[in-house]
This record gives C-alpha cells, sequence and structure tokens, in this order.
C-alpha cells in the first residue's frame, strides 16, 4: 500500500495515483458563477442518502468549497407510460455537466428500469470508475488492495434487451459494439496515462464468447496502439477473479478495463476485500460534458443498490435511515474524485487527509467500522481537522 | 434421483466428515458397464497445460491402490483444431463408458470442447467443492460450502452474431426448464449431503426476465423442499462477494441487516446460471488456497464427467513438474465415489490429506518447494 493512498501529488505528471483523472474524452468546463461558484447538482437518493448528503455538504462547507449545491429529486414520474426521471433533474445536470448521488434502491425482478441504468442511458455515462485502496485503521484479511477498475457502463449484459420467445424461455441480448468499447479503452487508456499506473489489463472472457468478448478485445488492442508508453495485456475473468482474492497486490500497477457485467461483480469483489461498499468511491463518466459521481455504499449506507429484495431494503431503510448511524465515507470519497475531475485539487487533498486521519485515529468512527460515532460525530470530527 | 427425498427426521444427523470431501450424488440407475472382473472402463482426457502431468499423478495413485479402472485415453486438445475427429471419438468412448474424468482444454479458433461436451451429453451441473483444508491455513478458515452451476445454457450457449460492423449479440439463453432442473439437482444434493440451506445467486434487478426466471424457478422449487428442513434464500451476485472477505470482520448489525454473514455457515450450497458459477468458483477456489485442491465434478443425466473445480490450465507452469494435482486427484476420488467404490476413493482421499496436513510435502501454490512427482510419491507412501 502506498503510504498516502488517496493522495497522489495530484498535478504533477509522476503522481501516484489519484481518482478520475479528467482525460480528455471528458474534461471539465464548468464555469464560476457571480460569487464564484461553480454549481453542482447533487441528488441526494434514497433510505440513508439524505443523510449522508448533508455531511457531505457540512464538510465542504467548512473546507470552503467554492461549490453551490443544486439539489434535485429522481423519483421517477410517468411520462407517456414510461417511468422516467423528472426533467427538472435531466436540465439541472446537463447544465451544471456534474452531479453528486447518493444512493438509489433498484427493485428486484419487475417494475420499472432501474434508476441507476436510467441515469446512465440518459446521460450516457459511459465508464464507470472504481479506485479501491485498503484504509488504513481498518483492518480486513486484506491490507494491500490498490485496484483501479473501469467499466463499460452502457451496454453489454446490461443492455436491458430481453424478452420471452415462448412460455419459459428467455433470451437476453448481450450487446458489444465498438463505438462503445474503443471509447471506454481509450478512457482507460488515458486514465493510465494521467494516474500514473502505466499498464492497461483488459479482463474478458473471449475463450466462451468469441464473438462479443472478441470484439470488445479487439478495440482495447486497437486502442492501445495509441498509447506507446503504457503497456497492454489481457487476461480471463476467471484468472483476475482468482489472482485478487488469492493476493491483490499485483494489481496495482495497473487499471484494468472491461464490459459492464464483469466489471460489476469485479469491483464489487474488490470493495469486498477492502470492507465493503461504504468505503468505496465511485465515478461515471461521460464523452461530452456530463461526469456525475455517485456513492455507492452499501455496507454502512446504502445498500440500496444491492439489497437482495425489496422488503429487505425497507428493512435496511427503517433501521438505518433517520438513525444518524451511516457512513458518509464512499459518498465522501467519491465527491474527492469529482473535485479532482473539477481541477479543485487543493480542496480534494485536505478533506481526504481529514477523513481518512479521523478513520485511521478510530476515535470517531462509525458503527459499520467497529465504532460507535454518529453521523454527525464523524463528520464534526473531520470538519475539527480541517480547521 | 432423490426427488421425493426423505423427510427430514429420516435423514441422517451425521455431520459431513471433516477430511474428505465426500460428496454424495444421484448416482447412475443403471450400474455402468464393467468388463469381467469388475472393471470399469472410464475415459481418460488429460487436456492440456498441466493435464498431463497432474493425470500421470492420479494414473500413478490408481494403479498403486488397484483401483478396478481402465483408462481409455484421449489426447484431445484445445490448442487446434485438426482435434475434432479425435474429439468425436473421445465422445463416443464417453458415451460408452458414461463417466470421464478430464482437466481444462482451453479453446482457441473453434468451438470450446469443454461446452461442446457438456452441451452434446448433456451434463447440465457442475459442483465444486470449496473446503478450508486441515493444515493448510489462508486468509479465511471455516469455508465449507458447494457451488452449483448451471452447464449448459445461459452466457454460453454459443450463440453470436455481428448484426451490423461493429455491432456483436451474443445471446444468453435462459429456459424454465433448465433452471427447475438446476434447483432440483441443488436442493437434492443439499438432502443427501447433509447440508442445511441452498442459495441462489443471480442478477434479476438488471436481468429481470432472464435471471428472474432462474429465481422465480428457484424460489417455486424451494417450496416443494421447505418440508424436508432446508433453508432457502437468494442473493445478487456481486452482493455475493462482499461476504468471503467479510467473514472475519466483526458482525456488526449492518452486516446482519444485509443477510450477508451470520456465520460462516451462511453460504452451504450456492446455485447459479452458468457465468456466475464460473466466477464464484474462482474466488471460492481463491478463499480456501488456490486451484491446484478445489475439486469438481460435472453431473448429467446419464454421464459424469470429473475434473478440478476452477477449470485452469496453467500454460505457464506447464511441462515443469510443479503442479498441484491435489484437485485432479480428489476429482477422481469422486469418480470412484461416483462408481460406488467409496474404499478406494476414502483410502486415497485420506491419504491425499493426510501428506497436506503433515506440510513436509507440498508443491509451490501451497507454499513448498516439492515437485508434482514428490507429492505423488507422498501420496502413494502414505497409502
Amino acid at each position: 500500500m502506498l503510504s498516502r493512498p488517496f493522495a497522489g501529488i495530484a498535478r504533477a505528471p509522476t503522481a501516484f495515483r489519484r481518482y478520475a483523472s479528467a482525460a480528455s474524452t471528458a474534461a471539465f468546463a464548468g464555469k464560476k458563477d457571480s460569487n464564484g461558484n461553480y454549481t453542482v447538482t447533487l441528488i441526494p437518493g434514497d433510505g440513508i442518502g439524505p443523510e449522508i448528503s448533508q455531511s457531505i455538504k457540512d464538510i465542504y462547507t467548512a473546507a470552503a468549497v467554492p461549490i453551490q449545491w443544486e439539489e434535485v429529486s429522481v423519483t421517477p414520474i410517468l411520462k407517456g407510460g414510461k417511468t422516467v426521471i423528472p426533467d427538472a433533474a435531466i436540465n439541472s445536470v446537463k447544465k451544471n455537466t456534474v452531479a453528486l448521488k447518493g444512493p438509489l434502491a433498484t427493485p428486484i425482478g419487475k417494475g420499472h428500469v432501474s434508476l441507476n441504468l436510467t441515469l446512465r442511458r440518459t446521460f450516457n455515462l459511459f465508464a464507470n470508475v472504481r479506485p479501491c485502496v485498503s484504509i488504513q485503521g481498518f483492518k480486513t484479511p486484506y491490507d494491500d488492495v490498490n485496484t483501479v477498475l473501469i467499466r463499460e457502463n452502457t451496454e453489454g449484459e446490461y443492455s436491458g434487451i430481453e424478452h420471452e420467445i415462448v412460455d419459459g424461455v428467455v433470451q437476453s441480448i448481450k450487446l458489444i459494439t465498438w463505438e462503445a468499447s474503443e471509447r471506454v479503452a481509450r478512457y482507460a487508456f488515458n486514465y493510465a496515462e494521467t494516474s500514473g499506473r502505466k499498464r492497461v489489463t483488459a479482463v474478458h472472457k473471449a475463450n466462451i464468447m468469441k464473438m462479443s468478448d472478441g470484439m470488445f478485445l479487439s478495440a482495447c488492442r486497437e486502442v492501445s496502439k495509441e498509447f506507446p508508453g503504457v503497456s497492454y495485456d489481457e487476461d480471463l475473468l476467471d484468472r483476475v477473479c482468482l489472482q485478487i482474492v488469492q493476493n491483490p497486490k499485483p494489481f496495482s500497477d495497473r487499471v484494468m478495463v472491461m464490459p459492464n457485467l464483469y466489471g460489476d461483480i469485479l469491483s464489487d469483489m474488490c470493495a469486498g476485500l477492502i470492507g465493503g461498499l461504504g468505503l468505496t468511491p465511485s465515478g461515471n463518466i461521460g464523452r461530452v460534458r456530463c461526469v456525475h459521481f455517485r456513492g455507492r455504499s452499501r455496507l454502512s449506507s446504502g445498500h440500496c443498490r444491492h439489497v437482495t429484495t425489496s422488503i429487505n431494503f425497507r428493512r435496511c431503510a427503517d433501521s438505518r435511515a433517520g438513525k444518524g448511524l451511516a457512513n458518509p465515507t464512499a459518498l465522501l470519497l467519491s465527491s474527492l474524485m469529482m473535485l479532482r475531475h473539477m481541477n479543485l485539487f487543493d480542496h480534494a487533498e485536505k478533506i481526504e487527509k481529514a477523513a481518512l486521519t479521523t478513520i485511521a485515529e478510530g476515535k470517531f468512527i462509525t458503527g459499520d467500522l467497529g465504532g460507535k460515532a454518529s453521523t454527525t460525530e464523524y463528520t464534526n470530527a473531520i470538519i475539527e481537522k480541517l480547521k | 434421483m432423490l426427488r421425493a427425498g426423505l423427510s427430514a427426521a429420516a435423514r441422517p444427523t451425521l455431520s459431513r466428515p471433516a477430511t474428505t470431501l465426500a460428496a454424495d450424488f444421484a448416482k447412475v440407475t443403471k450400474r455402468p458397464t464393467t468388463k469381467y472382473g469388475g472393471v470399469y472402463t472410464v475415459t481418460l482426457i488429460p487436456g492440456d497445460g498441466i493435464g498431463a502431468e497432474i493425470t500421470d499423478s492420479v494414473k500413478e495413485i490408481f494403479e498403486h491402490v488397484n483401483a478396478p479402472i481402465e483408462w481409455e485415453q484421449y489426447d484431445v486438445s484445445g490448442m487446434s483444431s485438426s482435434g475434432e475427429a479425435l474429439f468425436k471419438q473421445a465422445m463416443d468412448s464417453l458415451k460408452r463408458n458414461r463417466g470421464s474424468c478430464s482437466p481444462r482444454s482451453p479453446s482457441r479458433g473453434h468451438i470450446s470442447w469443454n461446452v461442446a461436451m457438456r452441451q452434446q451429453l448433456d451434463i447440465y451441473a457442475s459442483v465444486v467443492l470449496c473446503k478450508s483444508l486441515p493444515g493448510f491455513p489462508t486468509r479465511h478458515s471455516n469455508v465449507d460450502f458447494a457451488i452449483i452451476r448451471e452447464n449448459t445454457e445461459g452466457e454460453y450457449s454459443g450463440l453470436e452474431h455481428q448484426s451490423y460492423p461493429g455491432v456483436v449479440e451474443s445471446l444468453k439463453v435462459s429456459t424454465r426448464a433448465k433452471a427447475e432442473r438446476i434447483s432440483r439437482f441443488a436442493f437434492d444434493f443439499a438432502l443427501k449431503n447433509n447440508r442445511k440451506k441452498v442459495t441462489c445467486v443471480h442478477k434479476a434487478n438488471i436481468m429481470k426476465l432472464g435471471d428472474g426466471l432462474f429465481l422465480n424457478t428457484f424460489r417455486r422449487v424451494a417450496e416443494e423442499y421447505k418440508s424436508h428442513g432446508i433453508e432457502f434464500n437468494d442473493m445478487i451476485v456481486d452482493n455475493t462477494f462482499v461476504l468471503p472477505s467479510a467473514l472475519k470482520f466483526r458482525l456488526t448489525p449492518q452486516f446482519r441487516s444485509m443477510q450477508l454473514v451470520a456465520k460462516p455457515g451462511q453460504f452451504d450450497v450456492m446455485v447459479m446460471p452458468n457465468l456466475y458459477g464460473a466466477i464464484v468458483s474462482n474466488i471460492g477456489a481463491a478463499l480456501v488456497g488456490g486451484p491446484g485442491i478445489v475439486p469438481g465434478c460435472n453431473i448429467g443425466s446419464e454421464y459424469a464427467l470429473f475434473e478440478p473445480g476452477c477449470r485452469h490450465v496453467a500454460s505457464d507452469i506447464m511441462g515443469t513438474n510443479r503442479a498441484n494435482p491435489t484437485a485432479m486427484i480428489l476429482s477422481a476420488t469422486m469418480l470412484l465415489r461416483h462408481l460406488g467404490l467409496d474404499p478406494v476413493a476414502n483410502q486415497i482421499a485420506t491419504a491425499t490429506f493426510d501428506v497436506i496436513n503433515s506440510g513436509k510435502v507440498r508443491t509451490a501454490d501451497m507454499g513448498g518447494s516439492a515437485t508434482t512427482s514428490d507429492f505423488t510419491s507422498a501420496i502413494i507412501k502414505s497409502l
């Protein structure tokens, strides 16, 4: 593990590592308002979302980050027979190009298309960046995790194209296009180039899915030629899973890129290695101008994207939400990815240091990390460190 | 197949043996053909990579204990497509012998032999047993679960086409019939092996129809087994992976509320569609100490195929006499049990576990320096 895992000397070309470098595919071009603030859309989300969002707001105020929040709700509405995100939310994200999102619930097996999926499609957020770094002060069987995983976000197994051909026979289509594969590959190489991890590994299952994953690989190979400074290799999904769980260390020198489903599974697996989604941030990047960050917080906070049944979700929401016990770390770290994307490196570093020191000291940590502190106590401890 | 099952009370309450990876399956109803003197003919496909080395090890051990097995060997390779005729012969042999021992063949440029074999012979259930070995501590202890994977459809349908240049569709086919068959297999397996709980692993929140069908069928089948006292639940595939590494953590309310872990025994039998099985079995293997020690088998209505649980070729150490044959040996003992030769199977399994437990002779993947042949002779000595 690097001594300061999250930091990186942000702007220097020799930076070890930082969350979400603003690659050429999605450079930030926001403008300050008359008060010198950038406006950022805030989607607090469901369950514990509002509580952890409040915590971020408080920390940002204390750190004097030049950000003006524009809070919107994405509770779906019916429009022309389809469930869609309210226009107000869409327009806000379009205008600000940057959004911070808390956890959203996804009902299972029926009902409307997942809201997360809808958001990604609406804003064409093609790349999902998932860094995972062991956090000092929180002991797990693995203390040397430092992975970065980039996942194609718009197609693949999650294309949402499914139909029942005859009763009892369902066909789900995994859609792979050259365009999307090439786009995410380019983002991965760009990320590798700017983050100092000079190696890209494409994770695939082309031994079985020869055409679809095969095309994903050819796209990666093609793009790799444009980046002579970044080495490129390929590995089977099975092997990668095996190796990371056995020993995650060798993966700290590279960026992994892969199609949708593999990325989903593998990134959550990495999160599991460092103690759960309460500690892992995530960023979703679009090509043109929309960037969108979200906290994927399962353990402490949201489990909302990940609960197994809707009843379960209600229970989790009931037991956690409103009690002020949730862990806002994932959302906070995600917001730092956002700050770096907005070139607000100094603020990001300052807050990151405060948060990690608070966790490492272990005095004011939330229940999921083994402490007793409430969300507010944890938040205040971070704010104290910012002074 | 034990479909009706025994009542919970009538089931033996014996716990699983600690040192053997005994697994009881629905055995073939008809006795496989034996040669004169009760010798069983088994098709052997050494496969690629380290295959030849680890199957040699099995052959040596079988010879030593005088197991009533005659091998019919076919050197099918996945590395070249020239083996089509040989593959057909091997398939015929398999059909004749109803059982086979085969490590992994990779495939290139032609349809995967592994997939083809399973689909053509309808070997629908893959069983992988992940269990911490005594005397070989890893980052996780007390792991003991069985992974049951649908082997013939799903993402491995092999149906792909380019509908337009740069646009490829790959079909994942899910059917109720196969979902039902594998679910029943999982519950029967749980019943026969005295396991308490079956977990369905899926991604029905995204693939609402495909995995939804799998999940709903599983739930329906589960209802039928309620009276036998087998619990069931389901879990989203990515959720599943937070669990293993979470095993050692303090069990906070958050964990419990997520139903992830109340105790390590939370996972007992897991049943899932094809692709997730590939992933989960590798993670399971990593939890207990690597692909070299995890046995597996593939069971169909008529044929059975035994191979290491994680189908890795390990070409990197091919021919260097460094491979760990444990998985292959344990898979072979499962084959013996399948044929009803339990005493021989137990003998070999016990010897293998003894060698591992004593810790003196271990292959490189287990932190030792012994070669494949050293390890094999240590087992033979222990026999």
